[in-house]
């Protein structure tokens, strides 16, 4: 079977959550296409064809994908999608915007978000907010996926030998139309990939003493994400969300300061591996999946602990 | 302008699930349902176009069994002005629900369509996406600001890096993120008005598609549990655990 994977990347650099995707795609069939659709895009191309078990690499250099609008790599999907038995993309943001029309333009239903392949038409997804995990099977002629990352390791990014293609073909929508974007700037490991994860709640109080969480942060070289009450308090910007609406995260290490742990969040963060909570009530609901509980105020805590790991 | 809104009944966001015993599903019988949030915060951005005078009319509909008309009296009380109910005994998948709200896009012909970006119940984050698709319109998803101009709709979007902002041409779909607004509460006199809105009913016959589910649900469990951690009293003890049993650090 043929499996055919759309890379995430920023035109630049392949997305680490690509090569966690292969290990999902090499589940469902030993010959792994790649599509890499961007614009000046071709050192990505480069790489995704480096990564363990990939067979071929098709890059589309073209502006119309520049900024992966979902109109047009939906229609360049589609066109290459004969002989294939699955598609497959992360279930990121972009994949999420484009992967549905994509099933629609091929007449199936898709499969969003998997966590695991059971069997190349069998797959376990979580719904209600990960509160219940649902097998299912899927006996539609091709298959649509987007896949949860942070449910599977990566592929090596070296020891892949395929061969890169070019494509000519362009589909550009005249009904939609980049104006532009804000990119949140940051040094920080990125989120979705970071081995530890520091995240701060309503607790917090305000935007400012995030920088007590940042001090903290950088002892331990991880990223800072936060609850949706602290997004909508205005005291981060929402690309740091953690939970059922923002980003999903599995680090090895997920520190959570002053979250009370609603479900929501919770969707976003218990496959951690280990989870800490600092919170100073205890009935907190958070305390019930952390391994390691602090009760205690999280403005004493904070520097103790940068401290201590100085 | 015409706004068409579609809304779903699920299971209120605060209910702690429980799977059924035999596998086969959650189990929702009993259970507290309400309008799914991304669909509140559809019809809200609907209410606010036709406060600010760019919408005229705001057509709500919904897909289900009989008592998703309760969701669709809750967004006229919120300030639609009629409702469709397209009544189907189960669910029908994303593709199914696409598919339905295509034909009423096609009956309706409204020239924005808002939609939640995902539901809470199964987590697809797929329907608007599909409907745009089908009905051959551009899309604006995860939307955290609207904006209505001259033919055209500004949507930025809630993206993995920040924000971006694409213009698209009217009629489009867009589908809304949490930070879209804040959903007002619906009075009393507006929910007692809310009942004389007219509600038309319509099968999927009527609509002229037929349902098939295409993928198959072989079971649901409940989440692998966590073991009960341990509370520690200070931080050195915590670094020290970190450090030398969780092996963390």
């Amino acid at each position: 079977m043929s499996i055919l994977v759309i890379a995430e990347h920023d035109n630049k650099t392949l997305n680490p959550a690509t090569l966690k995707t292969l290990t999902a795609a090499q589940a469902m069939g030993d010959d792994v296409h790649v599509l890499v659709a961007g614009e000046g895009c071709g050192a990505v191309a480069e790489a995704a064809a480096q990564a363990a078990g990939v067979q071929k690499v098709f890059c589309a250099d073209h502006a119309a994908y520049a900024h992966q609008l979902a109109e047009n790599i939906s229609a360049l999907v589609v066109s290459l999608a004969e002989g294939y038995s699955h598609i497959v993309a992360p279930a990121t943001t972009t994949g999420k915007n484009f992967m549905p029309r994509v099933a629609v333009l091929l007449d199936v239903a898709q499969i969003s978000d998997i966590i695991s392949v059971e069997a190349p038409d069998t797959f376990r997804r979580p719904i209600y907010a990960g509160n219940a995990i649902a097998t299912v099977q899927c006996q539609q002629a091709v298959k649509v996926i987007t896949v949860r990352a942070t449910a599977f390791d990566a592929v090596a990014a070296d020891g892949g030998q395929g061969l890169v293609t070019s494509l000519d073909a362009v589909f550009e929508s005249d009904k939609v139309r980049f104006v532009g974007e804000q990119v949140a700037a940051s040094e920080r490991p990125d989120l979705a990939a970071a081995r530890v994860v520091i995240s701060g709640g309503r607790g917090m109080q305000n935007g400012e003493n995030f920088a007590l969480l940042e001090k903290v942060a950088d002892k331990l070289g991880a990223a800072i994400g936060a609850s949706r009450a602290a997004v909508d308090a205005g005291f981060v910007p929402n690309d740091m969300q953690v939970g059922q609406t923002g980003k999903i995260v599995a680090p090895e290490l997920y520190i959570a300061v002053g979250i009370s742990g609603a479900i929501q969040h919770l969707a976003g963060m218990k496959d951690s591996k280990v989870i800490v909570a600092i919170n100073k009530d205890e009935e907190a609901p958070i305390f019930q999946v952390a391994d390691y509980g602090l009760v205690a105020d999280l403005f004493e805590v904070l520097p103790q602990l940068e401290s201590a790991l100085s | 302008m015409k706004i068409l809104v579609a809304v779903k009944r699920v299971i209120d966001y605060n209910v702690k699930v429980r799977v059924k015993a035999d596998q086969s599903d959650v189990d929702l019988s009993n259970v507290k349902m309400a309008l799914n949030p991304f669909c509140e915060i559809a019809v809200e951005e609907a209410v606010r176009l036709k406060e600010k005078g760019t919408a005229e009319e705001i057509v709500v509909v919904s897909i289900g069994p009989k008592a998703c008309q309760e969701q669709i009296r809750t967004a006229l009380a919120l300030g639609a002005d009629r409702g469709i109910h397209v009544e189907t005994d189960t669910m029908p998948d994303s593709l199914g629900a696409a598919k339905l709200l295509s034909k009423v896009v096609a009956e309706e012909q409204p020239q924005l369509v808002i939609l939640g970006k995902q539901a809470i119940d199964s987590d697809n984050n797929q329907t608007g996406q599909m409907l745009a698709a089908l009905t051959d319109m551009p899309q604006g998803t995860f939307a955290s600001e609207v904006k209505i101009n001259d033919g055209k709709v500004q949507v930025t979007r809630e993206v993995d890096g920040g924000l971006q902002t694409v213009e698209l041409t009217l009629p489009a779909v867009v589908t809304t993120d949490l930070r879209l607004n804040e959903p007002r509460y619906a009075s009393l006199p507006n929910i007692m008005k809310a009942k004389r809105k007219p509600l038309d009913v319509k099968t999927p016959a009527d609509l002229g598609v037929e349902l098939a589910a295409k993928v198959a649900l072989l079971k649901v469990e409940p989440p692998a549990e966590r073991s009960a951690g341990v509370k520690v009293a200070d931080v050195a003890e915590l670094v020290e655990k970190l450090k030398n049993e969780a092996k963390v650090l």
